[in-house]
């Protein structure tokens, strides 16, 4: 079997998420990747070098630039005459392009895999994580986006894959890049970092979130997550909500501050190595799943946490 | 513009779902459903849409049983003006119901369609791309903010590094995340006159598409439980574990 994987990058850089998916479609087969986008000669150079990786698909054209599914789907099913599996991170560039695909080839996609157990079988989370679903695909090619927390990532190097060309399909016309407001951080991003400080509704204002979390986290050198609650009292940009809806991180250690724990945020952060909760409430679900709990006023304790590291 | 709004019965956010014993799936008897809650917010934007005199005509699709009239009513209630059950007791994948609402929007033609980017019991987040595909329409997946300008609507769309707009032609395809806005409650006239809005039942096989299950679920089993851990007495305390698991010197 072929598995064509989509390689995420930005800026010229190829991003880790791509790397679980090489992980992924390494258990079904021989691995090939998809590099789209404009200018891209450099992320085809690193992707060749992707331990694993047979073959590298180039795709440079002004079409692709800013991965709009509407051009790159018809470029992805060009491609799927020649592999059985087409794999994309469970990004949102990937959620948002894969099932184009998936409904262009008549295939039923599968979402978020956590696991491969064979050729046509695989685990997935369902009820945000409060249920794992073993499935058998009947469909001859599989579209899957992959959780990249669940596979290990492949080696940037150590690899030698051939590059080649791909003729690029036409832009649709059907839709159009206006702007992206994406945020520049000197700290580590969120669904790679070992450490992560993520903040709640307690936290009560932008401000508040910044002298109290921000200062704990550089003290770490940890990335900062929130909750939903959080993101939509506008403490923090939406790029921060960690949980069912939003994103699935795994560090070595997660410490919420002023959580409660509700499912949706459970699901995103549950597979955290060592879980620390500081919470005023000692009957706040986050304690059920904490592994070092700490009932006390973040207002006091942060600070005195942040000084003392 | 008339708009289309699939809307999906699911359980409720605010209940753990527990897997049966037989590993079978999930139990959903006596348990409470309620309307996705991307859906509910599909719902809020297009009765924005029609408040702005950008929308005539609300239409909102439920596939799935008997009993998703109940999520259709409350859609009307919120404002939406028409409703569509296609009834079946079997459970529709995200391609399967992508196939159906491709009927329904051929013979409705609406200029937009607004659905949730993912229903959160099955999680899969593709129904939306899919129509889009079926469709040949552009997608805006993921909204927080959705402007309809002459023949094209600008979507803000929140993605990993934060907020991405895109112009899309219309008619086109539009997914919902979470800040587009917040949902009104109906209130208790509203409730009573949308007992008497219209809703058509119609059965999947009047719309002659396949939708014949792709994906076989073999097992569900509950994930690997944690259990709690230890609670620590004061800050000293936890700065000596911190310590301990080596991020702190
Ligand atoms: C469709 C849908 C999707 C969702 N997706 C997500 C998601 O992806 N991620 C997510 O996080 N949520 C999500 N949610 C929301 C989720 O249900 C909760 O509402 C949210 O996680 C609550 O955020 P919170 O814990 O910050 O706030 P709260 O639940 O209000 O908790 C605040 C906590 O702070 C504690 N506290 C208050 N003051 C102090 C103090 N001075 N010192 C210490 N502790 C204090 C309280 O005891 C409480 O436990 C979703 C909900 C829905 C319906
Ligand atoms: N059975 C259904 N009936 C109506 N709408 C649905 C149904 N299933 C999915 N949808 C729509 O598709 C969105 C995404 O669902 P999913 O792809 O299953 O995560 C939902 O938020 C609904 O708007």
């Amino acid at each position: 079997m072929k598995a064509l994987v989509w390689v995420e990058h930005e800026g010229g850089a190829l991003k880790d998420a791509t790397l679980s998916a090489v992980s992924a479609a390494a258990q079904l087969g021989e691995v090939h990747l998809l590099v789209a986008g404009q200018d891209v000669g450099g992320v085809a150079e690193a992707a060749a070098q992707i331990a694993g990786v047979a073959k590298v698909h180039v795709a440079d054209d002004a079409a692709y630039a800013h991965a709009l599914a509407e051009n790159v789907a018809p470029l992805v099913v060009g491609l799927m005459a020649h592999h059985e599996a087409f794999l994309t991170p469970a990004t949102t560039t990937g959620k948002n392009i894969a099932p184009r695909v998936a409904a262009l080839l008549d295939v039923m996609q599968i979402s978020d895999i956590l696991s491969v157990e064979g050729p046509d079988s695989f685990t997935r989370p369902i009820y945000a994580g409060n249920a794992i679903a073993t499935i058998r695909s009947k469909d001859a090619k599989k579209v899957i986006t992959v959780r990249g927390t669940a596979f290990a990532k492949a080696e940037r190097t150590g690899g030698g894959a051939s590059i080649e060309p791909v003729a690029a399909t036409a832009g649709t016309g059907l839709s159009s890049f206006v702007g992206a407001e994406i945020a520049a951080s000197e700290r580590p991003e969120l669904t790679s970092a070992k450490i992560i400080v993520s903040g709640g509704r307690a936290l009560k204002d932008s401000e508040t979130f910044e002298q109290l979390i921000f200062p704990l986290a550089d003290k770490l050198g940890a990335a900062v997550g929130a909750s939903r609650a959080a993101v939509d009292a506008g403490y923090v940009p939406n790029d921060y909500q960690v949980g069912q809806t939003g994103k699935i991180v795994a560090p070595e250690v997660y410490v919420a501050v002023g959580i409660s724990g509700a499912i949706q945020h459970l699901a995103g952060m549950k597979d955290s190595k060592t879980i620390i909760a500081i919470n005023k409430d000692e009957d706040a679900p986050i304690f059920q799943v904490a592994d070092i709990g700490l009932v006390a006023d973040l207002y006091t304790a942060v600070p005195e946490l942040t000084g003392k590291l | 513009m008339k708009l289309l709004v699939p809307v999906k019965r699911v359980i409720d956010y605010n209940v753990k779902p527990r897997v049966k014993s037989d590993g079978s799936g999930v139990d959903l008897s006596n348990v409470k459903m309620s309307m996705n809650p991307f859906d509910e917010i599909a719902v809020e934007e297009a009765i924005r849409l029609k408040e702005q005199g950008v929308a005539s005509e609300i239409v909102v699709v439920s596939i799935g049983v008997a009993k998703a009239q109940e999520t259709l009513r409350t859609a009307l209630a919120m404002g939406a003006d028409r409703a569509i059950l296609i009834e079946t007791d079997a459970e529709v994948e995200p391609l399967g119901v992508a196939k159906l609402l491709a009927k329904v929007t051929a013979e409705e033609q609406p200029g937009l369609v607004i659905l949730g980017k993912q229903a959160i019991d099955d999680d899969s987040n593709q129904t939306g791309q899919m129509l889009a595909a079926l469709l040949g329409w552009a997608q805006g997946t993921f909204a927080s903010k959705v402007e309809v300008e002459g023949d094209s609507v600008a979507v803000t769309r929140e993605v990993d590094g934060g907020l991405e707009t895109v112009k899309l032609r219309l008619p086109a395809i539009v997914t919902t995340d979470l800040r587009l806005n917040e949902p009104r409650y109906a209130s208790l006239p509203n409730i009573m006159k949308a007992k008497s809005k219209p809703l058509a039942n119609r059965k999947p096989e009047e719309f002659g598409v396949d939708i014949s299950p792709r994906l076989e679920t073999v097992s569900v089993s509950e994930p690997a439980k944690r259990s709690a851990g230890i609670k620590v007495g004061s800050v000293d305390e936890l700065v000596a574990k911190l310590k301990e698991l080596g991020v702190a010197a």
